[in-house]
C-alpha cells in the first residue's frame, strides 16, 4: 500500500520547544484529510514539513513515496496553500496566473481562467485588494491547475465568513470529485472539516492523538452512560478517552473493540466533534501526567 | 522564473531607467556647451600665451549646482541599489510569508534565488556603470583643469568602478535581507556595511593594488608639501603629499640625501622665527590657505607668506628634499579595473552564501 | 431534478441523509421512474461534502434496487418503493391512531409517547438483527 504522506517518528523543535514531537503517521491515499487540533498543537508545523518549507529535527517523513520538495517534479505534484493565503499584494489575478503558468511545467491555464470567471475574480485587480474570500480562491486556484497528486491546505478557511467558506469548499469538493486528488486541509473548528473529510488526524500538543477513517472511527468510538463506576473496571477492549463522573452517574467516551455487552451502559453515538473534543481533552490530560512526571524526576 | 522575476521588479527597473534618462537629459543638454566654454577659454590662453596650468578656465565653476548632483548622484546611487532593490529582494517575501508560495510552486529554492540575484545585480550593475560612465564623460572638461581624479575623494564617481559598488551593496543589501529577514533593519545593515566596506577599500586596499612608484620633490618654492608646526616645545616639520596632477600621492617623507629627517638642532636654527612659540602650525606648500592654530588667517593663492615662514622654508629646502611615494596616472585605468574586479568578487561570495543559507539554513 | 438539503444537527449521518431524501422523493412522486440523480459533482458542489459520501449513499440506492448507475452517463431512478404509498396503508394508520389515543389515556404526554415508540421499535429491530 503506498501512503500519501508516511512520517516515522518525526519531530520538530525550536530552540527548546517541540513544535511536533514523535510522529508516527501513515496516510491512505485516496481522501480528504482533516487534520485537526487547538491553535500551537503543531498543524502548521506538521503541514509545512510535509510540502519541505520546514526540514525536520528529528525522524523521517515522505510525501507520495519521496522526501518533500526533493526536485522539481516532487515540487509538482504537490500544491500547497499556506494560511492567511499569502498572495503578492502588488501583483494582479492574471500575474498571479501567469507566476503559476511560468513556474510550473504542467500548468492548465484554460481551467484557471475558467475557475477565475466563475468565481467572478477581477482579472486586472491587485491580490492585495481582494477580499479574504477572493485571495483564498485565488489561491486555491493557482495550487490546483498545477494539477497536483496531493493538495495541502492550511486553515484555508479560518479567516473566511461563513459564505465564503461555503464557496471555497464547494470548489474544492467539486475538483475532487472531478480528479480524485488527494487533499490535507487543516483546521482548529471540527465544524470547518466535518461534512468534507473522511479520515481525521488529530494532534494536540505537538503530538498525534488519533488518525483513522471517519467512518471507522465513528463507528468504534461511543459514549458510554450509566450508574457510578470506575472506569478500569471495563473489560480489555474498551479504552476510557474521556470520563465524568458524578454521584450517581457515569459518562465516558470510550474506544471499543467489539459491541458493548454491559446491559447496565446505555451506548450512543458520538459526533466528530465530541470525538475530536474527547480527544482534545485526553492529550491536554496526558501533557499534564507529563509535566508532571518531569516535576517529581 | 526569469519573466517573473522580472515582473517583480519591474516597478523598480522603471524608476531607475526613468531616473537614467532624465539625467542623462539634463547632461546631454548641458555636456556641449561645457566642452564649449573649456575650448574658447583654452584657446584665448594659448593665443596669449598663458601656460595651460595657469590658464584661469571658468568651465570648472560652470554649472556648480549640476556639479555637485551628478558627483553626490554617483556616490549614493550604489548605496540606494543596495538599500532599495538589494535589502527587500529576499525579506519582504519572507517578512510578508509570500515564499510560502514561491517555494511550493515547482521551482527549487536555489534556482528561485539565483535568477532574482542575476537579473537584479545585472540591473543594479547595469545603472552604476551606467550612471558614472555618463557623469565621467561630463565631467572630462572639468577634470581636464582639476587632474584630480585619481584622489580618494574622486576616484570612486569616475570611470565605471561604481558598477562594482552598486553591484556589491545589492549583493550586501540581499544578503542582509536574507539573514535577517527583515526589510528595514537589512536596509541599515546595507548601508553601514556598504560605508564601511567602500572606506576600507578605498584607504587599506587599494593603496596596495599595486606597489607605488617614487619620487624626489625640491622643497623650494613652495613646491612639495611641507607642513612646520610650531610649539613651545619647538619646531617640527613633516611631509605630506603635494598635488600630483592625475595621479595619486600617497605619502611624502622630508628627507635628506642620507635619508635622514631634519633634527631639532637644525629646525632650530634654520626657522628662528618660529621658535619663540608663536603657534605656527600648517601646510607651508602653496596649495592649502588657511592657517591654523594661534589665530587663523585666510591666505589667499598665490601670495608671499610671512617672513619668518618663509625663511624657515628656504632653510629646510637648502638641505632637505621630499620622497614622494605615488600611483602615477597611467595607472588609473587599471586601478579602476582592479577595484570593479574585488568589489565584483565580493559579490559573488555574496551571492554564493545566500544561495548556500536559503538551502541548507532556511528551515 | 431533485435537490438535496444537509441537516447537520439531526445525528443522522450525511450518506443515509441523501438516501432517506431519494426515497422520500420516491414516496411523494417527486421522483419517478426514469429520472436522472444529480451528478456528485453537482450534489458535492451544492452541498460542499465529501465525493465519497454521495457515491455510497447512491451505491445504497442502487443495492436497494432503486436507481442504476450508467457509467459515462448518470445514475437515474429504476426502481420505486413497493409500489405502495402511504394512503395504501390505511388500516395500518387507523390502528397507530387508536393506540395513540389509548397512550394519552393512559396519561403519556406526547414526549413519552413518542420516547416510548422509538425504544419499542429499536429494540424490535435489535432483536430482528440477533
Amino acid at each position: 500500500m503506498s501512503w500519501v504522506i508516511d512520517a516515522q517518528g518525526l519531530g520538530k523543535r525550536y530552540g527548546k520547544r517541540w513544535a511536533l514531537n514523535d510522529c508516527d503517521l501513515q496516510i491512505p491515499s485516496g481522501h480528504v484529510v482533516g487534520l485537526v487540533g487547538p491553535n500551537g498543537a503543531g498543524k502548521s508545523t506538521f503541514l509545512q514539513l510535509a510540502v519541505g518549507l520546514l526540514a525536520p529535527s528529528a525522524g523521517t517523513i515522505a510525501v507520495l513515496g519521496r522526501g518533500p520538495a526533493a526536485d522539481v517534479e516532487q515540487l509538482a505534484r504537490v500544491g500547497y496553500v499556506a494560511q492567511d493565503t499569502p498572495t503578492y499584494a502588488r501583483l494582479s489575478v492574471e500575474d498571479h496566473l501567469r507566476f503559476g503558468s511560468q513556474l510550473n511545467p504542467i500548468w492548465d491555464d484554460a481551467f484557471a481562467r475558467r475557475r477565475i470567471k466563475d468565481l467572478d475574480l477581477p482579472v486586472r485587480q491587485k491580490a492585495g485588494s481582494l477580499s479574504g474570500g477572493q485571495r483564498a480562491q485565488l489561491a486555491l486556484t493557482v495550487a490546483l491547475a498545477k494539477r497536483p497528486e496531493l493538495l495541502i491546505l492550511d486553515e484555508p478557511v479560518a479567516s473566511l465568513d461563513p459564505l465564503a467558506r461555503r464557496e471555497f469548499l464547494q470548489v474544492l469538493m467539486e475538483y475532487v470529485a472531478d480528479e480524485g486528488v488527494n487533499v490535507v486541509l487543516s483546521s482548529h473548528l471540527v465544524a470547518d472539516l466535518e461534512r468534507v473529510c473522511d479520515y481525521l488526524v488529530v494532534l494536540v500538543d505537538s503530538r498525534l492523538q488519533l488518525a483513522g477513517e471517519v467512518d471507522d472511527l465513528l463507528g468504534s468510538h461511543h459514549r458510554l452512560v450509566g450508574p457510578r463506576r470506575d472506569p478500569d473496571s471495563l473489560p480489555p477492549g474498551q479504552e476510557v478517552i474521556e470520563e465524568r463522573h458524578t454521584e450517581r452517574q457515569s459518562t465516558l467516551v470510550a474506544r471499543c473493540d467489539g459491541p458493548v455487552l454491559d446491559p447496565a451502559w446505555t451506548v450512543e453515538d458520538l459526533s466528530l466533534e465530541d470525538l475530536v473534543l474527547a480527544y482534545m481533552g485526553h492529550g491536554a490530560e496526558a501533557r499534564r501526567a507529563r509535566q508532571n512526571l518531569e516535576v517529581v524526576s | 522564473m526569469i519573466a517573473f522575476s522580472w515582473r517583480q521588479f519591474r516597478t523598480q527597473a522603471v524608476i531607475g531607467l526613468a531616473g537614467l534618462v532624465a539625467l542623462a537629459a539634463v547632461l546631454l543638454a548641458t555636456g556641449p556647451n561645457l566642452v564649449h566654454i573649456y575650448d574658447t577659454a583654452v584657446a584665448q590662453c594659448r593665443s596669449t600665451g598663458v601656460r595651460a596650468g595657469n590658464c584661469n578656465n571658468p568651465a570648472s565653476g560652470t554649472y556648480p549646482f549640476l556639479q555637485t548632483l551628478a558627483l553626490d548622484l554617483v556616490l549614493v546611487v550604489p548605496l540606494l541599489v543596495g538599500m532599495f532593490w538589494g535589502a527587500p529582494l529576499i525579506a519582504r517575501e519572507l517578512e510578508t510569508g509570500t515564499f510560502r508560495l514561491a517555494w511550493t510552486q515547482s521551482v527549487t529554492r536555489r534556482r528561485w534565488l539565483a535568477v532574482k540575484l542575476g537579473l537584479v545585480g545585472l540591473a543594479s550593475a547595469a545603472v552604476g556603470g551606467l550612471l558614472s560612465l555618463m557623469v565621467t564623460w561630463w565631467f572630462s572638461p572639468i577634470d581636464s583643469i582639476n587632474q584630480n581624479r585619481f584622489d580618494p575623494a574622486a576616484f570612486g564617481t569616475h570611470g565605471f568602478v561604481a558598477a562594482g559598488y552598486a553591484l556589491f551593496a545589492f549583493a550586501l543589501g540581499a544578503t542582509a535581507g536574507l539573514l535577517i529577514r527583515r526589510t528595514i533593519p537589512a536596509m541599515v545593515v546595507t548601508l553601514v556595511g556598504f560605508i564601511a566596506t567602500r572606506v576600507l577599500v578605498t584607504f587599506g586596499i587599494r593603496p596596495h593594488f599595486m606597489a607605488p612608484d617614487t619620487m624626489t620633490v625640491s622643497l623650494q618654492g613652495g613646491q612639495g608639501g611641507l607642513n612646520i608646526t610650531s610649539t613651545s616645545a619647538g619646531v617640527q616639520v613633516a611631509g605630506s603629499p603635494p598635488t600630483l596632477p592625475n595621479a595619486w600621492a600617497l605619502t611624502g617623507t622630508i628627507e635628506n640625501n642620507a635619508g635622514q629627517g631634519p633634527s631639532a638642532a637644525f629646525l632650530r636654527h634654520a626657522c628662528p622665527g618660529l621658535t619663540n612659540g608663536a603657534g605656527f602650525s600648517g601646510p607651508a606648500s602653496g596649495v592649502e590657505q588657511s592657517v591654523r592654530g594661534g589665530t587663523r588667517e585666510a591666505v589667499p593663492v598665490p601670495s608671499r607668506l610671512p617672513d619668518p615662514i618663509q625663511q624657515c622654508i628656504t632653510g629646510v629646502a637648502s638641505k632637505y628634499h621630499e620622497v614622494v611615494t605615488y600611483q602615477p596616472g597611467s595607472r588609473f585605468w587599471a586601478f579602476q579595473t582592479y577595484e570593479t574586479l574585488l568589489f565584483v568578487a565580493l559579490s559573488i561570495g555574496l551571492a554564493g552564501l545566500c544561495v548556500w543559507w536559503v538551502r541548507h539554513r532556511l528551515s | 431534478m431533485i435537490e438535496f438539503h444537509l441537516d447537520s444537527r439531526s445525528g443522522v449521518s450525511p450518506y443515509l441523509q441523501i438516501v432517506q431524501q431519494v426515497r422520500q422523493a420516491l414516496r411523494l412522486g417527486l421522483l419517478r421512474k426514469g429520472d436522472q440523480l444529480p451528478t456528485v459533482k453537482e450534489v458535492v458542489g451544492q452541498l460542499a461534502i465529501n465525493p465519497n459520501t454521495v457515491l455510497k449513499a447512491y451505491r445504497e440506492l442502487e443495492h436497494e434496487g432503486l436507481v442504476s448507475a450508467r457509467p459515462g452517463v448518470g445514475t437515474f431512478v429504476t426502481g420505486s418503493l413497493g409500489g405502495q404509498s402511504l394512503a395504501a396503508h390505511g388500516p395500518l394508520r387507523q390502528a397507530l391512531q387508536r393506540w395513540i389515543v389509548k397512550a394519552r389515556r393512559a396519561g403519556l404526554d406526547d414526549e413519552s409517547i413518542e420516547a416510548l415508540f422509538r425504544d419499542s421499535f429499536r429494540s424490535s429491530a435489535e432483536e430482528d438483527i440477533a
